[in-house]
Parts: C-alpha cells; sequence; structure tokens
C-alpha cells in the first residue's frame, strides 16, 4: 500500500464528513498544504481563507462556533499551537467552543523548511490548556476516524497533523475510541508507547528487538488528552519498562503524560525517547530522523541500553 | 544614477538571481518565487547603500538587515555570499541537514544575518527594537527590513508599524515587496491587504511608492528615507518570480524548486542577460 500523509487523510475527511451546514472551515494561505483545499473543492461556500493571520483566524472560529457552527481552522502546527496559543486558551478553551484546530506539519519531518517551521512543543502546549482534548493520529484511517470523532464531540480540539508520507498501520476494521490506546503489537519484556508517526517507527523496533529475543508490545496513543489510563498502569503492571516515543520535544509531551499517569498510579522506569531539548534543522525528514536518534535502530538501541 | 553604477548592480543582482534557482534546485525545495522578485531591492542595499563589513559581521556600529520574510532566504545567503560573508560554493548546501543555510536564516549560523526569521510579521517587529536600540544608544546605524505583501495580513505587522511611528523611528526603512501575490492565490483574493501605502501613512510613516526593479528609485527612496523625521516604507511594486520567465507572475512557484530542465532553462536566460550586461558595460568603459 502506498504512504498517505496524515494531513491528506485530513483533507479527505473533511470533504467526506463536511455535508452538515454547520461545518465551516478557516485557513490561513496555506490550504493547499494543510489540504483544507480538499473540502473547498466540495464544499467552497463553507472555506473561509482568513489570509496570514493566524491569531485573528482562531478568535473568529471562536466567534463563528459560538453561533453553532462546527469548526475546522488549519494552520501549520507552529503557528496554530504557539502563534496563536493565547487565543486558543482564552477565546476558545476557555469559553469550550466547538472549534478543532486541525494542525498540519507537526515535528521535525516537516523537513526542509527547517527549525523555525518544525513544531515540537504542541503537545504540552496544547495538553496543558484547561477544556482541550488533544489527538494525535498515526495513519490515513485513524486519522479520518479522529476527525469524524471530533466533529462529533461538542468542545474544543487540537489534532496533530503531519507533512510526510506514512505506512498504514490499522486496517479497515479499525475501531477508533476517543481517550483509548491500542496495543498494535503484543508482548512482555517491554512496552513502547507511541504517538503519530512513531507508532510506525516503534513497530520497526520492535522487530529489530524481536531479533534480540526481546519482545517489546507496541501501544499507539492516538489520544494524547485524556490519556488511557487504565491502558498505561496496566501496560507497566504487565511488562515493567515503558518507553515512550515521540516526534516531540520530551519535555511536556507524551512523555511527560505517561509520567504523570505512572508516577501517581504505578510508578516504574520510564524510559522518554523524542527530541531532546533541542531545536531542529532543515534537511530530508530520513535525515533529520537520524540526527535527532528517532530511527527504528536508534530506538531499539536506546530500549537495549535502557534494560541494562 | 551613473549608467555603469547601474550595470554593475544589474550584474550582481543576475548573479544572485542564479544562485537562487541553483540554491533552490539542490535543495529540491524551498521559495523561489519571493526570492527572485526581492533580488533587486537586496542588491541595491548590500551593495550601494549599507554600512556592513564582512570582515566584521557583528560590528556594533553597523547597519542592520531584517528579512521579515525570512522564507526568500535564499535570496539573502545568494547576496551576503556575494559581498563576502561566506563562500558562494557553500550555497548548494542549502536546506541540507549538515549546513548552516536553514531553510530560513538563523542569526546564529549565518555570518551577515542579523536575526532569525521564517514566522512572519515578527522581523519586522525585531527591526523596530533594533531601531529603538540605535536611538537610545544614540548610535547613527540604520535598520532595514523586507516585508512580503501577505505578510502585512499579519496583525503583529501594523502593532510593529505603530510603534516604530510611535517612537519616531526614522532610522528604520521598511520595504513591502509588492508582488501581488501570496501562497494561495492573489493577495486581494486570498486577504485584501489595500490600500497598503495608504494605511502605512495613517499609521504615521513616510510612505514612497517605487518600481522594486528599478535600482535608481530605490536608491533615491533610500536617500529621501534619510531625510524624514518618520519611519519610511517604500511600497516596491515588482514581479514574483522576475527574471526567469515561466516563473513571472505565478504564485505556483511561490514555494516550488525547479527539475533539472526548467533549472537549465532559468539558468540560461539569465546567462543570456548576463553576457547582454556584460557587453554593455564593456561599452561604457
Ligand atoms: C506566521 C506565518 N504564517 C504562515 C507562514 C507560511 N508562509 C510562508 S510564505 C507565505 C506567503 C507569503 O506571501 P508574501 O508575504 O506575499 O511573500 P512573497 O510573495 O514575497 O514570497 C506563508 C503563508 C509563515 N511562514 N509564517
Ligand atoms: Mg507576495
Amino acid at each position: 500500500m502506498g504512504k498517505v500523509a496524515t494531513r491528506e487523510a485530513y483533507g479527505s475527511a473533511l470533504a467526506q464528513y463536511g455535508a452538515d451546514e454547520r461545518v465551516i472551515v478557516l485557513d490561513a494561505d496555506l490550504s493547499k498544504s494543510t489540504k483544507t483545499d480538499t473540502f473547498k473543492k466540495v464544499y467552497p461556500e463553507r472555506h473561509f481563507n482568513m489570509g496570514i493571520a493566524e491569531a485573528d483566524m482562531m478568535c473568529i472560529a471562536a466567534g463563528l462556533a459560538s453561533t453553532g457552527k462546527i469548526v475546522f481552522a488549519s494552520t501549520f502546527a507552529i503557528f496554530a499551537a504557539e502563534r496563536a496559543c493565547e487565543q486558543i486558551r482564552n477565546s476558545i478553551c476557555y469559553p469550550k467552543l466547538n472549534v478543532k484546530i486541525c494542525a498540519t506539519h507537526a515535528g521535525l519531518t516537516v523537513g526542509e523548511d527547517g527549525a523555525s517551521h518544525q513544531c515540537i512543543e504542541d503537545l504540552a502546549i496544547m495538553r496543558a490548556l484547561p477544556n482541550m482534548t488533544v489527538i494525535s493520529p498515526c495513519d490515513e484511517i485513524e486519522t479520518n476516524l479522529a476527525i469524524k470523532a471530533a466533529m462529533e464531540l461538542d468542545g474544543p480540539v487540537y489534532v496533530r497533523l503531519g507533512r510526510l508520507g506514512v505506512e498504514a498501520v490499522h486496517g479497515e476494521d479499525f475501531k477508533f475510541e476517543l481517550g483509548k490506546g491500542v496495543v498494535v503489537k503484543e508482548g512482555t519484556d517491554l512496552t513502547l508507547v507511541a504517538t503519530g508517526l512513531m507508532v510506525q517507527e516503534s513497530l520497526k523496533a520492535a522487530a529489530i528487538l524481536a531479533d534480540k529475543g526481546i519482545n517489546a508490545r507496541v501501544v499507539d496513543i492516538h489520544t494524547i488528552k485524556p490519556i488511557d489510563k487504565d491502558l498505561l498502569v496496566k501496560c507497566a503492571k504487565e511488562t515493567g519498562l515503558i518507553v515512550t516515543v515521540e516526534e516531540h520535544n520530551i519535555a511536556g509531551g507524551l512523555g511527560g503524560a505517561v509520567c504523570e499517569v505512572l508516577a501517581e498510579n504505578y510508578p516504574c522506569k520510564v524510559k522518554m525517547i523524542g527530541v531532546e531539548e533541542k531545536f531542529g534543522k532543515s534537511g530530508v525528514p530520513a535525515a533529520l530522523l537520524e540526527k535527532y536518534g528517532l530511527t527504528a535502530q536508534q530506538i531499539a538501541d536506546k530500549v537495549i541500553a535502557a534494560k541494562n | 544614477m551613473d549608467k555603469l553604477k547601474m550595470l554593475d548592480l544589474q550584474k550582481k543582482a543576475t548573479i544572485i538571481r542564479k544562485h537562487i534557482i541553483d540554491e533552490v534546485f539542490s535543495a529540491n525545495s524551498g521559495h523561489p518565487g519571493g526570492s527572485l522578485s526581492c533580488a533587486d531591492i537586496l542588491t541595491t542595499l548590500y551593495f550601494d547603500e549599507m554600512r556592513v563589513d564582512p570582515k566584521n559581521p557583528k560590528d556594533p556600529n553597523r547597519d542592520r538587515f531584517v528579512l521579515s520574510k525570512g522564507h526568500c532566504a535564499p535570496a539573502l545567503y545568494a547576496t551576503l555570499a556575494l559581498k563576502g560573508f561566506f563562500p558562494e560554493s557553500d550555497l548548494n548546501t542549502f536546506r541540507k541537514v549538515d549546513s548552516y543555510l536553514e531553510g530560513h536564516p538563523n542569526m546564529d549560523y549565518v555570518p551577515g544575518v542579523d536575526m532569525s526569521t521564517g514566522s512572519l510579521g515578527q522581523g519586522i517587529a525585531t527591526a523596530v527594537g533594533m531601531a529603538l536600540a540605535a536611538k537610545i544608544d544614540k548610535k547613527d546605524y540604520r535598520v532595514y527590513s523586507i516585508l512580503g505583501d501577505g505578510e502585512i495580513e499579519e496583525g503583529l505587522v501594523w502593532e510593529a508599524a505603530m510603534a516604530a511611528a510611535h517612537y519616531k523611528l526614522n532610522n528604520l526603512v521598511a520595504f513591502v515587496d509588492y508582488n501581488g501575490l501570496q501562497i494561495d492565490g492573489n493577495i486581494t483574493d486570498v486577504m485584501n491587504p489595500e490600500p497598503i501605502a495608504d494605511k502605512f501613512v495613517a499609521f504615521g510613516w513616510n510612505v514612497i511608492a517605487i518600481n522594486g526593479h528599478n535600482y535608481a528609485e530605490i536608491k533615491d527612496a533610500l536617500e529621501a528615507a534619510k531625510k524624514s523625521d518618520k519611519p519610511t516604507c517604500v511600497v516596491a511594486r515588482d514581479i514574483k518570480g522576475k527574471g526567469v520567465s515561466f516563473m513571472e507572475g505565478d504564485y505556483g512557484w511561490h514555494g516550488k524548486a525547479p527539475n533539472q530542465e526548467q533549472r537549465d532553462q532559468a539558468i540560461s536566460e539569465l546567462d543570456a542577460k548576463l553576457a547582454e550586461i556584460e557587453a554593455e558595460i564593456a561599452k561604457e568603459a
């Protein structure tokens, strides 16, 4: 099967589920990149370009939502979660308005645009906001169902999407349940808890570990908030070591969320793999994953080091 | 402007345009359209206006430049390399993983870059800070910036504009690279920022409208700015993709790399232009 970027899956999902007249889609001069142009082709009368004005877009989204619209607001993650952060907090989360912030080009795999465009702090920032639901899907089908779930939920949602084409993890029969992690590979020796395209990388790491006689479980955490406490505690009890893997700063993201749960409920050894408190760099995605230690081989090596 | 001077600037700008094409080609990504549109402004700034010394890039008394539309890094890098801040041969490392030439300029990596940019709207506000510092320290350096005409849709630009006028920063010159296009199309279709000149006038700036590909007009605007007691905005009407026939006026070339064939055609057009200029220089000399 070919690779599909989660941003593409987002655009298609908008077009698929966007018949509801209440759905309004906003963009900030990036509609070809965020893929909201896929929705625009079907429902041009409900797609509005706000120009290069992300803070304004978030507040306009809030105003629209206050009248009963279901608003999708898209731009790159860096300009959504960070440029317009305080607007999201005070005009969307505080009044608990029905705005879905679907932010594309998250993480290092933005590639050549470089550090200024590589958002590696959004999970930490967005999950710190009261009333916000945070979703970080890993493949096409999970994105499609996440967008459907976001549309059905009444309240603010942040969806983290990628630029890079990724392989499918889930099959056609996949059931998406908001707030529930998914065991994508069983295992007994440790659990790799991953999100976004690190799910694919963790599955490959688990295969490398299997060759070395280490049986790793792999869990896909698509909902960062509310996080699946029960599953995390269960994995900690059954496999001991927990290794979190994310294309995000190790501070405050998936690793932080997992540690908060385990520290309070079942203290155990956790190894956090992610971007280690550094800004990104320009480069092709594969070279960047290598440079920042996020390839399957590097993940496997870190697991082995953590086990010893 | 004297004819030879003009021809020299034209020659340099053409070399810069060739570099822009090859940077974006070698990176297989980047922003040729807006880089080509602002090449003549950058050339005039660095080769006929700014007080900068490639051997002393951190001189505290140097004039500053902020590329507020940071995605046009290929144009800035080519200009700085030609000026001697770093080897022209490094330009083909643009956007590669071990290069110091990031997709958007980083002031800690690149000699001659005065501010890290890439997030639209922020550069002009940092330029206001630099100009304010010159006033505080009673220094005579000047601060220059280039903004995109899509970029000025950012509210932050207007907050910065208000502050510059409020603090009477007549040592600041902001160019608006008025090429009429942004990513999703014509600026007037996406989010109309017009009337641009009138807006800056209303915000308390000295505003000069010019042709952004005319060196004499660029230079005259820079001289006029020195006589103003307000910050100056130069609204420079120009052409996105200028100098490469198939890129001119097409927003599709905002952020797209040419393939080998397109690269070769672009370079041959620019080489022909260069030969023309050389011939004219020979005639004049
Ligand atoms: C805050 C912010 N929002 C969005 C972007 C993405 N972006 C990069 S270039 C661009 C269009 C810029 O158009 P314009 O300012 O007219 O530049 P030019 O035509 O000179 O290339 C956009 C939206 C960005 N870099 N920064
Ligand atoms: Mg423009």
